[in-house]
Order: structure tokens, then C-alpha cells, then sequence
């Protein structure tokens, strides 16, 4: 839709605006825009900088350290690295179906991660920070009020997410890497014990939540026209699915829509993923673009996520989840829901579902069974793909006759969502940057639509001093004409 | 149970070079026994962590930074909001602000101790500097452990 803004004709004629980190240390991002004379951007790129040595880490390492290794590839989403890769492993051990314990209490643990992620996102929703839209007072009134009707929002946002990573260290032993799932199943059982303690809080998580999709509802309707176009693109959707259709986050097939909800794939087995998506490089960004191999490179990209997942599932197993989704679906009028913001409104959805699913699970007598490990025959590839927080994520293992890895290939969610995000730049940026004289304000746009997918950046690496954002205003000679820097403090030097 | 007044909380990923500095000093302090004082590591700082500044009355934070003057830095925070564009980032400034936003009263004295790292590759091991600065900084971080009042580590603010 904006491609035609990726490479401008004559980029030498051009004014070069870079939002820019001070480095480029692995975690930055950097917005690329370049303004012809009358202030109309003419070139826009978002650069994301990816976590990189994750193959060089995990190659050389016998297969059965891997479920605790990858957890330190990312210190936001741990939990998902450690079942996905746990996944790919239960194959090299030739185990293709878990006892109905060991899974169960895999799925918990993942509700568990799922629901703490995305209560993180709803207490930044709580911070002035999301009324991006300033430039309008009245609107701005509107979401002010609507956040008054929803007293302490901050302090359960960060009980949401504390419940999720109880459910985590109950489960895995630990606050921080523990150790849960081990090839073929799970390394102990819950005590009815640790199950009366979850069960103790699940109510007020599911009232909460449940008052967190009627909020994020409200904030966006009551700004609609804004968040209606904020960052707006049309694209594929791709997400696992059940077998019956139902949004499904541990395990399922390879599901892709296109824009208007047709099926391009549907029920795919995900270890055949290499015949359906493909990674493209390009020569500016340090991010691979994935595609759908049936649709090309240019017109295949596709969303992941919650956005991605809400769209294409059939229907939402919980009866909570269920009511708003068909109440987020209606808001699409009778196709997909395509706007970046929506996201929020389809993540809080999600986590509505995984707390219905955790009391539900909580009450399976299966969830204290010792009975939690299948053995098999070796084999030498093994492939695990799970629904992390931010989309699809994919472990792809090779193993030799020795147990160790020789292969390894990531997709992260944020690789999905690379070309997405690009787009979504690139409709901020003529919308709201073209013609314009720049000013914070505006470039805080960007960051909104950027944030809308969080892209997980870096993995992990979080020490201070990294993150800033810069701002460089260039002539077409490259000549520097103004810069501003916003540190990770929110400090703007200008 | 009546929590220790003093919570040293070090956060760095053990697996990305320098960013173990964090991690590894309270490794170290662990080895002492500290009265009234709690020890508590993560890969990095967060929203919950807010609610382990209740009932403090002291709290240090120990991170690497990317370029503070080596060996390290030593000073007050303040409750600010963090502006990053991504929700993987936060502050020890930040968590103190969502203690003051979910409290409603203000945190606890906060104190940050950045330690200089140089590297924070993924599977890289502590780089010499980083090492050095890691020694550095344990030696301070004792001196504060055995004496842990506010007027004292004000004292030390901006010395190394």
C-alpha cells in the first residue's frame, strides 16, 4: 500500500530526516525519512536492529540444554523460547504427543506467560503516553475521563502481571529460569497445593481483565475516527489455529488469511513450514522480511499476533473471550480488523481468554497427575512453533549422531511483523509528517506505531545507556542542519 | 514476615557479556551473610518489580551501563516516567514511578551503582574491563552493605 515509499526515484535530491540511535548496538531502532524541499516525505524505513548470535550461541550445544538456553536469548518472553524450543526437542526425541498432564501443565505455563506479556502492554495503555492523540483536546478530555472511570488500573496492570509469572515460577520452580519442560514432557507435577494458591486470585484476574477489554474498547471508540486511520494498513494474517478453528496458542496448524479473510493456507503442519514461508533480505535493514511463498515476496508479507490470531481464529474456547471478540469482530463490519492501535483492543482480548483458560485448567484433575514423560526413537530435525505473545515464533533444530546442534534457525514474531511495521511507519509518515515542520510531537506518532507491535528488540539486552532515539535532519549533501535526541530516560536534547 | 529493610536488586542478562556485571555482584554479596538486607537478581527490570520496593527502606539498584566513567557510578534516583519507545526497556527512575502511580505515596530512597561494561554480545563472556570494573564496584557495594543507612550512602553520591 505505501510500498512505493520504501526507495524514492532520486534519494539524492531529498532532505534526509533520521530518528537514529546514538549506536547501532543491537536493540536500537531508527526511522529513515527523507523530505523533498516542501517538507513531503518522499522515503521512509524503519531499521530494527535484531538480535543476532542466537545460532553461534545454541550451535555446538547438546539438544538437551536448549529448553534452559534459549531463555536467555530474551529476558521479556523466556517462558516462550523455553516451550518452543521444548517442542522442536520432543521431536529429536521422537515424541509427537505428550501425556495429557505434561501438556496441560505446558499450556499453563504458557496462559501463564502469555497473560503476564500482555499485561505489561495494558499498563503502559494507562500512562498518558497512549493519548497520542494530544493534538486534539477534545479527544484527549474524552480518554482522560474514560480512564477515570477505571480507578487503580495501574496497580492491576501490575497484578495481571504478577499473577502471570506466579504461575510461571509455581510451575517451573523458579522466578527466573526455571526449568520445566524437558524432552518428551515436564520435569515435575503441581501440587494441589500450588493449585489451591493460583486458584486463590483467579477470579479478581478474570474481572480485571474482563474491565480491561471494556477499557481499551471505550479509549479507542472514543477517539474512533483517529485510531480508525492512526497507522492503518491492510495485509495476510498468519497464526496457528485448532483443528476446529479456535484460537490456539500452544499448538495447532499454520493458518494465513488475506486481507479480506479468504484462506490462503489453512490446517498446515507447521514442520512443513519452509514450503509456505520464505525470508527475504534486503540491503537496509538488518531484519530479514518473511513472505508467503504462494503470494511472492511483494504482496505475501503478513501479520503476526494478537491482531493476527483474533482475525483468523473461528471462535475463542472461553465464553468471556468469546462475547468481545465477537463484540472487536463487529468493529471490522464484517471482514478483518486491520488497524495497528487494534491491536491493543485484540491483546487484551487474548488476555481475558488465557485467565478464563488458567482457571479452567486449574480445575482439570489431569493438572496434578504424575504422569508427565513419553519416550521415543531419535531423530535428527526437530521443529517447534508456538504462538509467543507478539506472534509466531519458530524453532528449527538440526541435530548429528552425537546429540549436538549443528543447525539452528529462529523466526521471532518481530521478523513477522518486520514489514508491517515498516508500513505502519510509512502511513504515519505521510499522514502525519508530510508538509509539516517537525516537532516531537509528531515524531512521538512513530513511536506509537511502532509500539502498537512491540517489537522485541535485542533480547535481553536492556543495560543503560542503550535505546535512545536520535533525530537528524540532513541535507541532500548530507550537510547536518538539526538534531534531536531522545534518551531512553525521555530526556530530548535538542 | 517483616521483609529486610534493604533490597540490593542486580539485573543483566548472564549470557550477554558485560550485562552479567549486574547479576554477578550480588553473586558475590550472596556469599556474605547481611543482616536486614535482601539480595534479588533478573534478567532486567520491570513493572512488577515496584511491588518489591514495599515495605523498604533502602533500595539499591546494580546494573552495566553502556558509558558511565569506569569503574562506576554511584547516585540518588529520582521517580521519573520512562519514554522509551519499546515496553522491553525500563528504568530503576521508572520502577520507583510506578511504585509512586500504584502506591499512591512516594517509594522508598532509591540509589543506582552502574558498573562500566564494554561488551553485550550474546554468548560472550566478561570482558577484562568489565571484570576489572565488577571488582571495582564490590569493594563500594560492601562498604554500603555494612553500612546501610541513608545518610551515609548520600555521602557517597557521585564518589567511586
Amino acid at each position: 500500500m505505501y510500498e512505493y515509499l520504501e526507495t524514492a526515484k532520486n534519494p539524492d535530491q531529498l532532505k534526509r530526516v533520521v530518528i537514529d540511535p546514538v549506536t547501532r548496538v543491537e536493540g536500537h531502532g531508527k526511522v529513515t525519512l527523507l523530505l523533498d524541499e516542501q517538507n513531503h516525505v518522499k522515503q521512509a524505513r524503519l531499521h530494527i536492529v535484531e538480535f543476532r548470535g542466537f545460532e553461534r550461541f545454541i550451535q555446538g550445544r547438546p539438544y538437551w540444554e536448549l529448553p534452559v538456553l534459549v531463555q536467555r536469548l530474551c529476558g521479556i518472553c523466556p517462558v516462550s523460547h523455553h516451550l518452543a524450543a521444548a517442542k522442536a526437542i520432543d521431536q529429536l526425541v521422537g515424541v509427537d504427543q505428550l501425556t495429557p498432564a505434561a501438556e496441560k501443565l505446558r499450556r499453563l505455563m504458557h496462559y501463564g506467560q502469555l497473560l503476564q506479556s500482555h499485561a505489561l502492554h495494558f499498563f503502559h495503555l494507562s500512562t498518558p503516553d497512549l493519548l497520542f492523540g494530544f493534538e486534539d483536546e477534545a479527544a484527549h478530555r474524552n480518554i482522560v475521563s474514560v480512564l477515570q472511570e477505571y480507578p487503580e488500573t495501574g496497580l492491576k496492570g501490575v497484578k495481571l502481571r504478577k499473577y502471570g509469572q506466579e504461575v510461571i515460577r509455581v510451575i517451573s520452580g523458579k522466578r527466573v529460569h526455571g526449568s520445566a519442560a524437558i524432552p518428551g514432557g515436564m520435569n515435575k507435577a503441581l501440587t494441589a497445593e500450588d493449585r489451591d494458591y493460583l486458584l486463590k486470585d483467579i477470579d479478581d484476574m478474570i474481572l480485571w481483565s474482563e474491565e480491561v477489554v471494556g477499557l481499551i474498547k471505550k479509549i479507542y471508540l472514543s477517539n474512533e475516527e483517529y485510531h480508525r486511520h492512526f497507522g492503518a494498513i491492510r495485509s495476510n494474517f498468519l497464526s496457528l489455529a485448532r483443528p476446529d478453528g479456535a484460537l490456539e496458542f500452544y499448538h495447532g496448524g499454520l493458518r494465513a488469511r488475506n486481507e479480506r479473510g479468504e484462506t490462503i493456507f489453512d490446517h498446515i503442519d507447521y514442520r512443513n513450514y519452509t514450503q509456505y514461508l520464505r525470508e527475504e533480505v534486503r540491503s537496509w535493514s538488518y531484519m530479514k522480511f518473511p513472505y508467503i511463498v504462494e503470494l511472492g515476496c511483494e504482496n505475501g508479507w503478513y501479520r503476526v499476533g494478537p491482531l493476527a490470531r483474533v482475525n483468523n481464529c473461528d471462535f475463542i474456547s472461553t465464553p468471556l473471550a468469546e462475547t468481545a471478540r465477537q463484540d472487536f469482530m463487529a468493529h471490522g463490519n464484517g471482514g478483518p480488523v486491520h488497524e495497528s492501535l487494534a491491536f491493543h483492543w485484540a491483546r487484551m482480548i487474548e488476555m481475558l481468554h488465557c485467565a478464563e483458560a488458567i482457571k479452567d485448567l486449574l480445575h482439570d484433575p489431569d493438572i496434578l497427575s504424575g504422569d508427565l514423560v513419553v519416550k521415543g526413537e531419535k531423530r535428527l530435525e526437530g521443529i517447534g512453533v508456538i504462538e509467543a505473545p507478539r506472534g509466531t515464533l519458530f524453532h528449527h533444530y538440526r541435530i548429528n549422531e552425537d546429540d549436538i546442534i549443528t543447525r539452528a534457525n529462529l523466526i521471532v514474531s518481530t521478523t513477522s511483523n518486520n514489514q508491517a511495521m515498516n508500513e505502519a511507519v510509512r502511513a504515519v509518515a505521510v499522514r502525519y509528517l508530510d508538509g509539516r515542520q517537525l516537532t516531537e510531537g509528531l515524531l512521538n506518532h512513530l513511536e506509537v506505531a511502532i509500539r502498537a507491535y512491540d517489537p522485541c528488540l535485542s533480547c535481553a539486552t536492556h543495560a543503560l545507556g542503550k535505546m535512545p532515539l536520535q533525530l537528524e535532519l540532513l541535507d541532500a549533501g548530507g550537510v547536518l542542519i538539526d538534531r534531536m535526541t531522545k534518551n531512553g530516560d525521555g530526556r530530548i536534547t535538542h | 514476615m517483616e521483609k529486610p529493610g534493604v533490597l540490593i536488586f542486580g539485573y543483566g542478562n548472564p549470557s550477554r557479556g558485560d550485562d552479567a556485571i549486574g547479576p554477578m555482584l550480588l553473586e558475590h554479596l550472596e556469599a556474605r551473610q547481611w543482616e536486614g538486607i535482601e539480595l534479588l537478581t533478573d534478567f532486567q527490570l520491570q513493572v512488577e518489580h515496584a511491588l518489591d520496593l514495599e515495605g523498604r527502606r533502602l533500595v539499591l539498584f546494580v546494573d552495566a551501563h553502556l558509558s558511565c566513567p569506569p569503574p562506576f557510578a554511584f547516585g540518588p534516583l529520582t521517580p521519573a516516567c520512562d519514554a522509551s519507545y519499546t515496553t522491553h526497556a525500563m528504568s530503576p527512575a521508572a520502577v520507583l514511578q510506578v511504585y509512586r502511580e500504584i502506591r499512591r505515596r512516594e517509594p522508598p530512597p532509591g540509589f543506582l551503582l552502574s558498573i562500566r561494561g564494554e561488551r553485550f554480545e550474546l554468548g560472550q563472556d566478561l570482558s577484562t574491563a568489565g571484570a576489572a570494573n565488577l571488582d571495582a564496584a564490590l569493594t563500594f557495594a560492601e562498604g554500603l552493605c555494612v553500612r546501610p543507612q541513608l545518610a551515609h550512602w548520600l555521602s557517597l553520591c557521585g564518589k567511586m
